[in-house]
């Protein structure tokens, strides 16, 4: 399973990359799956209301409905049509990936799995919805499908009289078969848009609209393709003519010839057994799981920054249990931690400068606590024999960092970018553990635990709390937002950076300016 | 990259990937029967006559009901298997005795059995046995045809209309 989703990411990472060449970061589709999820499933919703209202229920009426809106309303009522479909294919490819890239990216375990599971629900009823919604139109591939299905059902052997004797010949043909199909086509839906609420109650502040240049142009791609290709039907269904070269939707119905063809043993064992791995993939193997975040009462003054910053919803503020006068404190809810350490790097007490009392902040990591990353800094900063001197902060789920380490360059490994207080860069540089510092992570976008580089950046420039202090030189500090593949960039920036450091005056000459200019500015 | 060649990058992506979701929807065709055959659909739903008939009780078989119980008749509700055959062109190609439905064996039994067959001139011998007798059938329809190339040619069987119904 390990080798299978490294192999899946790099192809993910290689394919972020190429993209990232020609989409502006925040515009790569890669990094908007779930978004375009969203997306395609809007414009189905208004494409499908659209087409509804000139559509007629009815076996003798559906297929006559449907090619008056290809061939007469094709302008507005034909071109709805093709985008419903259209936009249908385009949400099974992105939600296909998207679970694929959540897998490839191990987000999908541990605390994790909750998104998972809730999505298998989501990926059956979307199967369901379009299925039935090919049967709607009831041409020779609706024909093929209903067939297809009922035999599949009736295979089952659970129902008395078989389902497909519905479609035995025209005779046999009823409108409640097909009111039925309408009900689903639109109940189903609906229900799996009430499980994608659920999906997402786990994710703070879920994106789940696409940035505009990528809304604009997946939708202009759509139109465009519906007014050059527009969908059509496959001609009427006649029953008493077995449907022979059929086009099949290969998005929705890549299954069914397999299905038509195989004994009903094998094609439901699979289905349930393909159904149960699905659900199981979470603990194929199940995740070691880090211990979750502690909050340590005696140092949390309930300032809620933790709570804003858990990309989890994993915290949450409750009334104040110790007594002392602050009105309410973190709490955390183990099972939906996944130990990114975001909110240490959050909490106002976490400074490294106390030497004198053990580091210990209001919220930490017990498997990774800050006074241990402290420790790991000044072992670092201590085997660095060469000038300059830079410690590279790094959480390991993007830019590999092993083996890094170098003469002039110390490794230090977070749980996420996040995970650091802006405190400790102010440290590094302040008590001459390094000339500069860099810190690495993810790709821009794609952080492992969604916000880590986001609140970075903000802490960075101030506009989050809690700030890197003015005072720390910005140009010894480097970021690089980069993947797996982001090595050689690591290696190439840490030359640069190397060059730059060693033109600046030492850090020692610094602070001395720095003091007389503060002693003449109080002179005058 | 310029943002001019940026922007044709995009444009190519994009088509590309409209005309994966364009074409995917629908090809390649699929062939699902070959163009020189033609299909029978046999199907239906029948129940065979009772297991036994019913029959009076006599009056110290009722005296040995359960009063809450007690009836003048009895009736099994178990049903005979039913046997079908259908026969193309002189070879008998399906031949099998269908057992009836529900747990109990009391509901009726189901066919629902597909044949590829070449198309052309065909002469069709169909026969349905529900009494359990083997040596005849109570049913027996025959059909001459012509089979079109991909031809569905459906045949149920209603007891109330006679027997078998072949839809041309
Ligand atoms: C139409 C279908 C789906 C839509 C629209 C959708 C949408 C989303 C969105 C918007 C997110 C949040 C992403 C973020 O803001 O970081 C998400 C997360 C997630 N989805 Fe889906 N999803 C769908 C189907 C699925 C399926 C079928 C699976 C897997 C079986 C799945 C697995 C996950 C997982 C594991 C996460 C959590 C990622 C994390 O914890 O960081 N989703 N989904
Ligand atoms: S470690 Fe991460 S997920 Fe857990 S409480 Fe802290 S911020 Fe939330
Ligand atoms: S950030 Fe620290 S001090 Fe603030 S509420 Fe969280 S644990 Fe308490």
């Amino acid at each position: 399973m390990n080798a299978l989703r490294r192999s899946l990411r790099l192809v993910f990472e290689t394919a972020q990359n190429a993209l990232g060449r020609i989409f502006p970061d925040a515009w790569n589709p890669l990094l908007n799956l779930g978004a375009l999820g969203f997306f395609f499933y809007w414009v189905v919703t208004v494409s499908g209301i659209y087409v509804y209202a000139f559509f007629d229920t009815g076996a003798a009426q559906a297929f006559g409905s449907v090619e008056t809106m290809t061939n007469e309303q094709w302008f507005h009522a034909g071109l709805m049509r093709s985008l419903h479909r259209y936009a249908s294919d385009g949400l099974v490819v992105v939600m296909l990936l998207h679970l694929l890239r959540e897998f490839a990216n191990d987000r999908y375990r541990g605390a994790r799995s909750f998104s998972w599971l809730t999505g298998v629900p989501v990926l059956v009823l979307v199967y369901v919805a379009g299925i039935t919604g090919y049967w709607l139109v009831w041409d020779k591939l609706a024909q093929y499908v209903a067939i297809v299905t009922s035999e599949w059902l009736d295979k089952a052997g659970i129902f008395g009289q078989p389902i497909a004797r519905n479609f035995l010949s025209p005779e046999h043909l009823s409108d409640r078969f097909f009111t039925l199909m309408v009900f689903m086509h639109i109940a189903v839906p609906l229900i799996a848009l009430l499980i994608l609420w659920v999906h997402l109650q786990r994710i703070t502040k879920p994106r789940i609209n696409p940035p505009r240049g990528l809304a604009v142009g997946t939708l202009l791609s759509l139109l465009v393709l519906s007014l050059v290709w527009p969908a059509t039907s496959q001609g009427p269904a006649d029953l008493l003519e077995v449907p022979a070269d059929i086009g099949l939707d290969w998005f929705y119905l890549p299954l069914y010839p397999l299905f038509e063809t195989l004994p009903g043993p094998v094609t439901w064992g699979s289905s349930i057994a393909l159904l149960v791995m699905f659900l199981a993939i979470p603990w194929l193997p199940p995740m070691r799981r880090a211990s979750p975040a502690r909050v340590d009462l005696v140092n949390c003054n309930g300032c809620a920054r933790c709570f804003a910053d858990c990309p989890y919803s994993a915290i949450t503020m409750v009334a104040r249990s110790d007594g002392r006068p602050f009105e309410r404190e973190a709490q955390v809810n183990a099972s939906l931690c996944v130990a990114c350490g975001i909110c240490a790097g959050a909490c106002p007490t976490a400074t490294p400068f106390r030497r004198a009392t053990p580091l210990h902040p209001g919220i930490d990591l017990p498997d990774l606590p800050l006074a241990a990353i402290r420790e790991r800094l000044h072992a670092a900063s201590a085997r660095l024999t060469e000038r300059p001197r830079i410690i590279v902060f790094g959480c390991g789920n993007g830019v590999p960092l092993s083996g890094l380490d170098s003469p002039g360059v110390g490794v230090v490994q977070l749980a996420c970018s996040g995970h650091l207080p802006p405190s400790f860069i102010d440290y590094v540089l302040s008590r001459d553990l390094a000339e500069g510092v860099v810190l690495t992570g993810c790709a821009e976008n794609d952080c492992h635990n969604r916000f880590g580089i986001s609140w970075t950046e903000q802490r960075i420039a101030g506009e989050r709390d809690p700030y890197l202090r003015q005072r720390v030189p910005r140009e010894r500090l480097r970021t690089l937002w980069a993947g797996p593949l982001g090595r050689h960039r690591l290696e190439a920036l840490l030359e640069t950076f190397a060059a730059e450091l060693s033109r600046l005056p030492s850090l020692a000459e610094e602070r001395a300016r720095r003091r007389r200019e503060l002693a003449e500015a109080g002179d005058d | 990259m310029t943002d001019l060649l940026r922007y044709v990058g995009q444009a190519v992506f994009y088509a590309v990937v409209v005309l994966g979701i364009g074409y995917f929807s629908q090809r390649p065709i699929y062939e699902h029967i070959p163009p020189d055959k033609a299909q029978i659909l046999l199907s239906f739903s029948h129940g065979g006559a009772r297991v036994e008939a019913c029959r009076r009780l006599s009056a110290e078989e009722i005296a040995r009901l359960p009063p809450g119980q007690r009836r003048p008749n009895t009736c099994s509700r178990r049903r005979l298997p039913i046997r079908v055959q259908l026969v193309l062109d002189e070879t008998v190609i399906f031949d099998q005795v269908l057992e009836p439905g529900g747990l109990a064996g009391d509901s009726p039994a189901h066919a629902y059995e597909k044949f590829l067959v070449p198309t052309g001139r065909h002469r069709l011998l169909v026969r349905l046995e529900d009494r359990g007798r083997t040596d005849r059938f109570a049913y027996e329809s025959e059909l001459v045809v012509d089979l079109r190339p991909r031809q569905n040619l459906p045949i149920d069987f209603k007891a109330d209309k006679g027997g078998f119904i072949f839809y041309l």
